[in-house]
């Protein structure tokens, strides 16, 4: 292989039709590493069961022999600018793969440990007396939708107020960029400290180790109005202006264009945003933990104040693995599993319907 | 109320100014939009105040009452815990960063058009997943797949004069490692990373593009050229993000790791530091007494940190001013 350069290269190669490897040769070097790598392995696990056989290693040898092959490949027969662009070509390729192999992995470790205890049971039962196995989560799903809905009630409203200040409103004066770049900043609070916050208000007014519904629920807003003031943002600011100002022309007060013109055109965009807000907040974990607490029992009222523990279902998951039960942990590790896929599910299912929503309800303007 | 009647006045006409009607509808409905901005500042500022309202027995008040401090000094008690939440989020994002920019990359420079919507869907999808799905899955799953690995590293390169301050053994026989911990924060904190990364990457001038092209260059060195120095501000914003992210995680570190309060750097023993969220996850539900305002204490640091990194990033994107800050 390495014999043609050590003479050849004295021709310089300034040609245009320099040589260059033909099309489809990524590909085949690629199949080419890949048969290598795993005769490689195959060779070295002679023996014993194929089931031994280390496929991840396999591939991943693999992945580094076919960027090998194809930097020497291309330095021999192209140039070595050449040669650069299919190495960074490669590894960005594989980047890429590498990133989905965790979603592939997450979703079928999720599925297939999941289904066990995906039966009746499990969605009619709390784990009220429950020790061992059986047991369900029926108290954690009511506490995940009247939690998660409580907080919708709270911050979608607050949220689209705010959002419709800094389009309609604000034209760009000092506040609304002050809001703007504060509910930036308040995407990355941790929600941790949400927690912690609603919690140190409520000890002043309820007295220490207070635990309620709705305390996780003002949380979650703390988490859940900067999601929905950007996303909605974003809709208003693509509804077309020439709406607005032929319905001003009209006599039409600012406030009626806005509820008439402006938010019906754009109602498609914001469910959308809403729902994929509420997606992403329903999974929030850490902070439930500190204000909504644990319980086995089925509780359905978020402002109860003595006894109000309610469960979620992502402190569900958190608590059955963390805390498994004593006399059969393997029971306490199906339900977390079962749990994580109930929850999958929900954030799955808020995906695609706000996704098919904007994609079948928006109304149909002739881009921007 | 006086600000919005101000900005309509600096904007009209200097000459025969034409005051609109002042209708009641109109001022309720903009009297309760800006309300409702307000309400944001608010809430933002009533978190500072009440943590640092909270913190305050906690820092100056009697340490050996205290029952979490049981004499130690608050500072003393916090710094580990300071230490393993910026150890494990700085080791995910070195991780996470090229990965990040390589995917961006690969969306908007590299895979074909039609396919590009459907692969930054995908990503989308990482971000939608639960973190305390990941935490489960790293705990149960993907540690022990992962701890093979980590005992030939720690046999080959663990021994190895600089890298054996990080790889040295024993190796962690569950795998549960902060390394571990480390990924599965890189892959949560991969999605807005890259959704910040590949806006960048498509705002670079076509014109840029299409003349180093034209002279020549390969398609890596046009983006070399053109793309990277371009972009070079948001991907700073985008990891910092993406770091803002990984500090105020909590369910990975918990659920992966076991961690004590020690400052350490080795990857891939059983012995790992923990991180602020986790430690007041984990000692938050039975605190009682001074004890709560510890953690809350502990709180307010993280949220500082946070606050700051998440501000500068903004500040950095902000300069862009047709950047839309998507997320």
């Amino acid at each position: 292989m390495t014999a043609p350069t050590t003479e050849t290269v004295v021709v310089p190669p300034s040609r245009i039709s320099t040589g260059r490897l033909p099309k489809g040769s990524p590909w085949a070097i690629l199949a080419g590493a890949m048969v290598v790598s795993f005769a490689i392995f195959a060779v070295m696990n002679a023996g014993s069961p194929l089931a031994d056989l280390n496929v991840a290693a396999a591939l991943f040898i693999g992945m580094v022999l076919y960027i090998v092959f194809v930097y020497v490949l291309s330095l021999i027969a192209e140039s070595r600018r050449h040669a650069t662009d299919r190495l960074m070509t490669a590894l960005i390729s594989t980047a890429f793969v590498i990133a989905c192999l965790p979603l592939v992995s997450v979703l079928w470790t999720v599925i297939s440990n999941g289904l066990a205890r995906m039966d009746p049971t499990f969605f009619s039962w709390s784990m009220r007396n429950v020790i061992g196995e059986g047991g369900g989560a029926v108290h954690a799903i009511w506490g995940t939708l009247i939690v998660t809905g409580l907080a919708a009630i709270i911050s979608v409203p607050i949220g689209l107020m705010t959002s419709i200040y800094l389009v309609e409103y604000g034209n760009g004066n000092r506040l609304s960029k002050g809001i703007t770049f504060f509910v930036d900043v308040m995407t990355g609070i941790p929600s941790i400290v949400a927690g912690l916050f609603i919690y140190s208000v409520f000890t002043i007014f309820f007295g220490p180790g207070i635990r309620m519904g709705i305390m996780g629920a003002l949380a979650l807003s703390v988490l859940m109005i900067p999601v929905v003031v950007r996303g909605s943002e974003e809709m208003l600011r693509i509804v077309p202006n020439e709406l607005r100002e032929a319905s001003y022309a009209l006599g039409v007060p600012k406030w009626l264009t806005i509820i008439k013109v402006v938010l019906p055109t754009s109602i498609a965009g914001i469910t959308t945003s809403i729902m994929l807000a509420i997606a992403r907040v329903i999974g929030e974990t850490a902070h439930l933990l500190l204000t909504v607490g644990v319980t086995a029992n089925l509780q359905m009222n978020a402002f109860q104040s003595d006894n109000g523990q309610m469960m979620t279902l992502p402190v569900f998951v958190y608590n059955e693995f963390m805390y498994p039960s004593a006399s059969s942990p393997d029971a306490s590790l199906e339900r977390a599993w079962a749990a994580a896929l109930t929850l999958l599910i929900i954030v799955m299912l808020l995906n695609l319907i706000g996704r098919g929503i904007s994609k079948f309800f928006a109304p149909k303007t002739s881009g921007r | 109320m006086s600000t919005t009647e101000k900005a309509p006045a600096r904007q009209a006409p200097p000459e025969g100014s034409i005051k609109a009607k002042k209708r009641p509808g109109d001022l309720a409905f903009s009297g309760s939009s800006l309300g409702a901005g307000i309400i944001i500042l608010i809430v933002l500022a009533a978190t500072a105040v009440f943590l640092v309202v909270q913190s305050i027995p906690a820092i100056a008040g009697d340490a050996d009452t205290n029952p979490i401090l049981g004499g130690e000094n608050f500072w003393s008690y916090a710094l580990p815990f300071l230490f393993g939440t910026l150890w494990s989020a700085l080791l995910a994002l070195a991780i996470a960063s090229p990965i990040a920019i390589g995917i961006a990359l690969f969306i908007s420079h590299y895979a074909p058009r039609r396919l590009a919507a459907v692969l930054g869907y995908i990503i989308d999808l990482l971000a939608a997943v639960p973190s305390v799905v990941f935490g489960l899955w790293g705990a149960l799953f993907f540690s022990g797949f992962l701890q093979p690995f980590f005992a030939t590293l720690t046999d080959t390169i663990g021994t190895w004069p600089i890298l054996n301050l990080f790889f040295s053994g024993p190796v962690s026989a569950t795998g549960r490692t902060v390394l571990t911990a480390a990924l599965v924060l890189s892959v949560m904190i991969l999605p807005i990373m890259t959704a910040i990364c590949r806006e960048v990457f498509l705002q670079t001038p076509k014109l840029h593009e299409e003349a180093a092209l034209a002279l020549g260059a390969t398609r890596w060195e046009m983006i070399r050229m053109a793309v990277l120095p371009f972009a070079r501000g948001g991907m700073v914003s985008g990891a910092m993000l993406g770091l803002g992210r990984a500090l105020g995680e909590t369910m990975a570190v918990t659920m992966v790791l076991s961690g004590s309060p020690i400052v350490a750097f080795q990857l891939l023993q059983s012995g790992n530091p923990q991180s602020i969220a986790a430690n007041i996850a984990l000692h938050f539900p039975e605190a009682f007494d001074t004890g709560v305002n510890t953690l809350i204490a502990t709180g307010l640091i993280l949220f500082i940190v946070t606050f700051a990194v998440n501000a500068v990033a903004r500040w950095i994107v902000n300069r862009r001013a047709e950047f839309s800050g998507a997320n």
